[in-house]
């Protein structure tokens, strides 16, 4: 994992003594709230329906034992005694009073965390693969890659006030597990033919209420022009952006008007001058970096079979962990999502459980996954039994990983100030409709995510079964839809028809199963079915009249 | 012409009012000219010569094409006063400064002691500007 030299560590430390001042100068009435709501948002302070919120940057996803059990007391601290994990990677704290909060950056300073940039109109913190450094498919270990963008884009003076914010993905491998293409950048690691290793550049996906896959920009950006090439994106989004209208302010909008050839052509024509200006860090400096991010000292000799014994741990065996790409090792992903709870929502103790296993099991390492799960990447495959009995014990064993049980929510009408309709009670009852351990495996593989309203937080577009909460005259309604996926074959979904009211989209969801193991033929998923059946029949079963007798 | 609060220059301000950017061009004499957000900075390149003052106004501190407008002049090698106007505040300054503004006329005046806090509060950098700061990345690597 990466380590911060005194350069980092001065860095976040003065960050957090600029915080404190212009909170300062805040609460003595200096700054408005109209100018100060920026800079909080640059450190990740919203102010949401009940309280602030605090959301934490987890640079990749990535954190270690000391810094997850740093979170788990901050919930203790100055929080309700849980955290909230995000679908980018992060944790937020709901109910946060604002003079505490430079006390709360100054905690995470002390183990190398920070709040930077993780929301407001700029370069947002940096995601990628959850399995990153642990999945056998990876060509190299995209992380250092992001570690770099990290600092770049950390206090950019170009960028500060972009038409809006800006994500950045970056992964390594053609299974896409950080929805790269939904993002405003998203990057790739690839090799060209020469064994070279460069990045391809995908420019202008996103979700909201106009959702975009990204289209690829150029396909091949040395590695030594990496931070070159994102600048000259940047400065072209930052110029040409629309500011007229939030709503059109993204940059999908910019490459989706202008088109993609003029994106990149502008784009090039900008970075052939950036060429000239030295702002590219020697390679040097990723050569520093990488080895931060080498394998861990695995036991060559640790076993590959499983006692498959206790069938609860067979279960979960076979659904929450996956294969890591030394022999011997698995790649576990811890659940939060038991039945009836609040998807990504761990209270202090359960995440300093997590901390501790990390500690013994994993190397010191955790990841945060985007589908709100946190995950142990190396974990020997004869620790499994110990560490699901652990897990277990604190409710923490629950076997339903990218099941219907698994399903992504934003916040929605319980905290945010922006939403239509709840999504947390409904992902309870949804969860809670299909309980039942054989349901779930009848079913298998199955992307339900809920988003409160049209800024698909809950990235509803990309899911097999997307919820969307909508206003209808002042009631809340839900939206379905079906199809949508993430990944190297992505989709976006589409609407069934007229919405529900929250018991009716519990229903509709279970007929849409219904459909699904009825019509599906071997090995197919739902998603497959519905890629070869359309939409009608899952329509028709929905919209269908009750029978008056029966 | 606007009074500039700060001033990072030792040269004399210059006294001829800033035009805009449409009338620049024609005005073969001009030697201070205004860029609005939605000017192109790289209209004036040829001109750099003759340029001794370039304005940049933010009508409001949210709208951040002047940044990208004060990179590319300095990146371009202009070498003349750069001033940003307007809705300019004390938390902006920084980056203003990165980016290459050398003068400042915020339209409300800014607090002196928290300006210089803002100004000399960071003692490195992670990017390489045209302000001439070392990065640090530069700083680890020589
Ligand atoms: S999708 Fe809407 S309701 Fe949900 S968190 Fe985002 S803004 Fe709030």
């Amino acid at each position: 994992m990466y380590k911060y030299d005194s350069y980092d560590q001065a860095m976040v430390d003065t960050r957090v003594a600029e915080f404190r001042d212009q909170t300062r100068r805040r609460i003595a009435g200096h700054l408005t709230e109209d100018q100060f709501k920026p800079l909080r948002l640059m450190n990740g302070l919203y102010l949401q329906l009940h309280a602030y919120m605090l959301r934490v940057a987890i640079p990749y996803g990535t954190l270690n034992s000391a810094q997850m059990r740093v979170l788990g007391d901050i919930a203790d601290k100055y929080d309700r005694g849980y955290g909230h994990f995000t679908t980018r990677q992060n944790i937020q704290y709901n109910w946060i009073k604002l003079d505490e909060a430079p006390d709360i950056l100054a905690d995470l300073a002390s183990v190398e965390m920070h709040a930077i940039q993780t929301s407001g109109n700029c370069i947002r913190n940096i995601s990628s693969d959850q399995y990153a450094g642990a999945a056998a498919d990876e060509i190299v270990d995209p992380r250092p890659y992001a570690e770099l963008l990290r600092q770049w884009s950390s206090f950019h003076p170009e960028f500060v006030t972009l038409p809006r914010k800006f994500k950045i993905a970056v992964i390594a491998s053609d299974t896409d597990r950080a929805a790269m293409r939904l993002h405003d950048i998203g990057i790739q690691i690839v090799r060209n033919m020469a064994g070279e290793l460069g990045c391809a550049f995908y420019v202008g996906g996103g979700m909201g209420r106009t959702p975009m896959i990204a289209p690829l920009i150029r396909d091949f950006v040395p590695l030594d022009q990496l931070i070159t090439y994102s600048e000259a994106c940047l400065r072209v989004y930052n110029r040409y952006g629309r500011r007229d209208n939030k709503y059109k302010a993204r940059i999908k909008i910019l490459v989706h008007e202008i088109g993609k050839e003029e994106y990149s052509r502008q784009v090039e024509a900008e970075f052939a001058h950036l060429l000239t200006q030295g702002i590219e860090p020697p390679i040097a400096e990723l050569e520093r970096i990488v080895p931060f991010f080498a394998d861990p000292a695995y036991d060559l000799t640790a076993p590959d079979a499983i006692d498959r014994s206790d069938p609860l741990f067979a279960l979960w065996y076979d659904r929450n962990c996956h294969a890591h790409k030394q022999p011997g090792y698995s790649i576990v992903t811890i659940s939060l999502k038991p039945v009836g709870g609040i998807p990504g929502d761990a209270p202090a103790d359960q995440i300093r459980l997590m901390a501790d296993l990390a500690r013994d099991f994993s190397f010191d390492e955790l990841r945060v996954t985007h589908a709100q799960n946190i995950v142990l990447p190396h974990v020997r495959k004869a620790d499994l039994y110990d560490v699901w009995q652990q897990l277990d014990a604190a409710g923490l064993g629950t076997a339903n990983l990218d099941g219907i049980g698994d399903i992504i929510a934003c916040p929605g009408l319980d905290y945010c100030s922006l939403a239509n309709a709840r999504s947390i009670p409904l992902a309870q009852k949804i969860s809670e409709r299909f309980a039942a351990p054989e349901k779930q495996a009848a079913i298998g593989e199955l992307k339900l995510k809920i988003s409160g309203c049209i800024n698909a937080c809950g990235h509803h577009h990309a899911g097999h079964i997307g919820i969307l909460g909508v206003d209808k005259k002042g009631v809340e309604n839900y939206q379905l839809s079906l199809g949508g996926c993430e990944g190297a074959d992505t989709s976006l979904g589409k609407i069934t028809g007229p919405g529900f009211d929250e018991d009716g989209i519990v229903d509709a969801v279970e007929k849409s199963t219904e459909v699904y193991l009825s019509q599906r033929k071997d090995g197919e998923r739902f998603l497959d079915t519905y890629r070869r059946i359309g939409m009608e029949p899952f329509k028709e079963a929905i919209y269908a009249k009750e029978p008056v007798n029966g | 012409m606007v009074e500039s609060q700060l001033r990072f220059r030792n040269d004399e301000p210059v006294g001829d009012p800033a035009i805009t950017v449409d009338n620049f061009g024609e005005q073969t004499n001009a030697a201070a000219v205004r860029i609005e957000p939605g000017d192109d900075a790289r209209d004036l390149l040829p001109y750099l010569d003759r340029l001794k003052l370039v304005e940049v106004n933010f009508p409001a501190f949210t709208d951040g094409r002047g940044y990208s407008a004060a990179r590319i002049l300095r990146e371009a090698g202009y070498a003349g006063e750069l001033r940003a106007v307007g809705d300019v505040l004390v938390d902006q300054l920084f980056a203003m400064r990165r980016c290459g503004f050398d003068s400042f006329a915020p339209q409300a005046p800014l607090d002196p002691a928290d300006a210089e806090a803002a100004l000399t509060r960071w003692a490195d950098v992670y990017q390489a500007t045209a302000d001439g700061r070392a990065a640090i990345w530069k700083k680890r690597h020589g």
